[in-house]
């Protein structure tokens, strides 16, 4: 099979590591004294917890339940008894707890009832369903919920889906293990995906450094009579970057601000069509994953894991050396070390690192950037990482966003080649960061505003109503008094008089009070909109409207006094 | 413990690339001791020192930690292609006040390392060029064989600076002869007749170049530089003086006698290609390159200084950041999809 690869500029290549980790079959790790299984695992709203302390759990039974469309169910990855359901740090850098079910294992490892089923004999609503129900999402490391990328885009047909076995970080091997040895219930997966989306080509992306899972996937491929093409991609970083792996076998460029669907294209990592096919006609939930334990120690190797496994009690199946001073999940990089040891292994932990220093030797100190651009030639974004290193270091966030720092993927190519040693990727985060914050400020500023404009005018309304009161109380008190006179006149007089004749004065009053009253709240309401709004803001230009607008939403948050100056203030 | 991603780092740093540079000079500096005089070594030594010494004061000035900064090698990399466009036999003093002002003023004031908005050496070249005219215009003779120690004398000022150290250079030579002689002679009946002309352009300094030509090509097999910058910048020159010598080639030099002389080689590697005055985008750079390469022509032909190629880098220092502002490349996927490479 000859087919034109393309290529995506950039890119580094940094020593695979591979070799160590690949020598023995996937292990199945015991099931540890306690299993901690967050609630929020995926992209999307956080299930709700389903159990409490004490209830009895089986294996694969729910016990998160998924929050809306774009939200993956959680369940219990072994049986045994629920401890609690409390807050627990999280396998995140910021160190931040989140909501757990609590398990304590009885070690029976029981099954709840497991339903097979014929996918082809489900719709595709159903199949879509059960899917999210299994906890089903993306193991790449996105953690998307998979059921939501597998509706057929109406307008745009679907041409190619790419399913993603490149791996292309360092160190790690679980998925290249999962092809090697479970390649047919992967190509099975794909093909539930491919019922779905009904792309015209299924290409199958897999580094070159792999020729025995691709040897595998070909098989299997074969096997099960299906007409997926495995590719093998060149060998390097960061080739498994969905955008990066659609380009060199597509052709195609997803920019930050479009999905790939509306370039007709869709992106599956194995292990997910993996997970997917046991769901779907294995009836068995997402409750365990492949993951690489690797790094400083004597026996790297990958595990089938169940969630919610604590990393450290992983790690020891490995016997790490013993100058290991911490955890990194994920690859070298675009990991991050654990904020302890004990989290949990969750959906999206692909691979443990021990860290020693004599494995990642400490930084050398950072030093000023000399533009030397290596940091442009290794983007596979094609930005210029050093200019939005400088406007990031000067805070000035809106120069960042037109050097396009959010089509930044944080792939870590261009720390890799800084020869000043500039933490890049953090510059960038940061800056995200805090143009993130600002826009939360701007909105709620932007909220405080509306909820005071709306109070000022149901003030002048209530203003208004009690003036129109006082008007009716006069006028009716003016025509009580005419009543009375025309009473009186009636009693002099003989002739009766019409009802109409003494009622209409009093009905001309009390109209024109209220009119003037109206009228008068209308003015104070108009002198107070043009008070509050200066003449000279009347004729800006939406960008500096907008820039007036940050002004006034930083100003109300942080209650300055003073005006700060505008970070992202346009030369024009 | 925090580290952030990476984990994994490239083995390179900034004295990493700046010693390459050095090892890049080596060459074009072997040829000029062997063809010109080993005083350049001496004065290699020189400015080395002074930049040292400028660069440990500044630091120490400006409370930057010193072993880090000194060792990181920019300071010698200034100094070396300071020594090497000053004139070889020039006084002492000369190169160290040029080398000092350099580290100094260019560098420092303007904020250090990676700071600096002008090349300099070209600094350097352009306020010693501009202060001591009749100095930095003493170029030795061809076929001077003073001994080393006289030499270094010279340089020290022990000896008197006789008449024969104070040649012009071969660019200016040309120039002057031609000036003198309207229409007596030819540019190829000069090369061919005058002693200091050898067989491309300046005798012993066409080797030279050529040394500098591989130092470059060194670089930029090693990634330290891309083709941008040379390949514009020998362009430009070749174009502009390939047209000239066509349309008059009694009066014109060919281009190739323009890429062997003065700092032309020099420039077009190691000077047009500092990454911290010049462009940093790709279209930038050709730009760059090629700005400097015509001006370069410009200045040396119709000029008064004996060599354009320092007041080039600097003009075009002047539009580096407006160039690279406007040539800013188009980033994935905003460009046309299915367009590229194929591998």
């Amino acid at each position: 099979m000859l087919m034109n690869l393309f290529k995506f500029k950039g890119g580094v290549k940094p020593p695979t590591n591979k070799t160590q980790s690949l020598g023995k079959p996937i292990a199945q790790a015991p099931i540890p004294s306690r299993l901690v299984v967050p609630l929020h695992q995926s992209i999307g709203g956080t299930p709700r917890p389903v159990v409490q302390a004490g209830d009895k759990v089986l294996k694969g039974q729910l016990i998160g339940e998924a929050d809306g469309w774009i939200s993956a169910a959680v369940h219990a990855p072994t049986s045994g008894t629920v401890v609690e359901v409390a807050m627990h740090v999280q396998p995140h850098p910021s160190g931040l707890d989140a909501l757990c079910v609590v398990i304590e294992p009885d070690g029976k490892d029981e099954w709840i009832p497991r339903e097979p089923v014929n996918y082809k004999a489900l719709t595709p609503e159903q199949v879509r369903e059960r899917l999210q129900q299994a906890g089903v999402v993306g193991l790449g490391g996105a953690v998307f919920p998979t059921h939501g990328k597998l509706t057929a885009s109406k307008t745009v047909p679907m041409e190619e889906m790419v399913i993603n076995g490149a791996e292309c970080e360092p160190f790690i091997t679980c998925d290249d293990l999962l092809m090697r040895e479970r390649a047919e219930e992967v190509v099975r997966g794909i093909g539930i995906f491919r019922d779905l989306l009904q792309p015209k080509r299924v290409l199958i992306g897999i580094e070159d450094n792999k020729p025995e899972a691709a040897a595998a996937m070909r098989a299997a491929v074969q096997a099960v009579g299906e007409n997926f093409e495995v590719i093998p991609v060149p060998t390097l970083y960061p080739a498994g970057g969905a955008k990066q792996l659609i380009r060199v076998l597509t052709g195609k460029e997803v920019p930050a601000a479009k999905r790939s669907t509306d370039l007709g294209v869709q992106c599956f990592n194995v292990a997910t069509a993996y997970t997917a096919w046991r769901a779907i006609t294995h009836g068995e939930p997402v409750v365990s994953r492949l993951v690489t334990v690797t790094g400083n120690v004597h026996e790297p190797r990958n595990y089938e894991v169940l969630i919610g496994t604590p990393m450290d009690e992983l790690l020891k199946l490995a016997t790490p050396h013993p100058d290991t001073d911490g955890i990194i999940m994920g690859g070298p990089m675009m990991g991050f070390l654990v904020p302890q040891p004990d989290v949990p292994v969750v959906k999206a932990t692909n691979c443990l690192i021990a860290h020693s220093d004599r494995l990642f030797p400490p930084k050398a100190p950072e030093m000023p950037c000399i533009r030397c651009g290596s940091c442009a030639q290794a983007c596979p974004h094609e930005l210029q990482p050093f200019e939005m290193y400088w406007f990031s270091r000067a805070k000035n966030f809106g120069k960042t966003q037109e050097y396009h720092i959010f089509d930044c993927i944080e792939c870590g190519c261009c720390s890799f080649v800084c020869p000043s040693r500039i933490p890049l990727v953090q510059y960038f985060r940061f800056a995200k960061s805090e143009i993130w914050a600002r826009e939360r400020e701007k909105n709620a500023a932007d909220q405080a505003k509306e909820r005071f404009e709306f109070k000022q005018l149901r003030e002048e309304r209530e203003k208004a109503e009690k003036a129109e009161k006082l008007a009716k109380a006069a006028a009716a008190q003016a025509a009580k008094k005419a009543a009375e006179a025309a009473a009186a006149a009636a009693a002099g007089d003989t002739a009766a008089t019409s009802p109409q004749a003494a009622d209409a004065p009093a009905i001309d009053a009390e109209k024109a009070a209220r009119q003037a009253a109206i009228q008068a709240a209308m003015e104070r309401a108009k002198a107070q909109r043009e008070a509050a709004q200066p003449k000279n803001t009347d004729n800006l230009t939406p960008d500096q409207q907008q820039a007036a607008a940050e002004i006034e939403a930083r100003r109300a948050a942080a209650r300055l006094a003073v005006p700060e100056a505008p970070a992202n203030e346009k030369s024009e | 413990m925090f580290a952030p991603a990476p984990f994994l780092l490239k083995d390179t740093s900034v004295s990493q690339v700046m010693t390459q540079v050095c090892i890049a000079l080596v060459p074009g500096i072997a040829a000029y001791a062997w063809l010109v005089g080993p005083a350049i070594l001496v004065q290699l030594v020189i400015a080395s020192l002074a930049a040292l010494l400028a660069e440990a004061a500044m630091l120490r000035l400006r409370k930057k930690p010193l072993a880090l900064f000194l060792s990181d090698g920019s300071a010698i990399v200034t100094a070396w292609l300071i020594a090497l466009t000053f004139p070889p036999l020039a006084p002492w003093w000369l190169v160290a006040t040029g080398t000092i002002f350099a580290i100094i003023v260019a560098k420092h004031l303007y904020g250090g390392l990676g700071q600096n908005p002008f090349n300099p050496a070209m600094v350097a070249f352009g306020v010693c060029i501009v202060s001591f005219p009749a100095l930095m215009s003493q170029w030795p003779s061809v076929g001077l064989q003073l001994p080393l120690v006289d030499q270094v004398n010279v340089i020290l000022g022990l000896a008197p600076r006789i008449d024969a150290l104070s040649s012009a250079t071969p660019l200016d030579a040309l120039k002057t002869a031609l000036k003198l002689d309207e229409g007596a002679f030819d540019v190829t009946h000069l090369l061919a007749n005058q002693d200091i002309y050898g067989n491309f352009a300046g005798r012993g300094w066409e080797w030279v170049a050529v040394g500098y030509l591989l130092g470059g090509l060194w670089m930029w097999q090693r990634k330290l530089i891309t083709w941008h910058v040379p390949v514009a910048f020998t362009g430009a020159l070749v174009a502009v003086s390939g047209a000239l010598w066509l349309y008059n080639p009694a009066h014109f030099a060919s281009p190739l006698f323009h890429l062997l002389s003065g700092g032309a080689m020099l420039g077009a590697f190691f000077i047009a290609t500092d990454p911290v005055s010049g462009c940093t985008t790709p279209r930038g750079k050709l730009i760059f390159g090629a700005g400097a390469g015509l001006l370069a022509y410009i200045i040396r032909v119709f000029g008064g200084y004996p060599d354009g190629v320092a007041f080039a880098v600097l003009l075009m220092n002047l539009c580096a950041p407006v160039i690279d502002l406007l040539t800013q490349p188009r980033i994935f996927g905003m460009k046309d999809a299915g367009k590229g490479g194929k591998a």
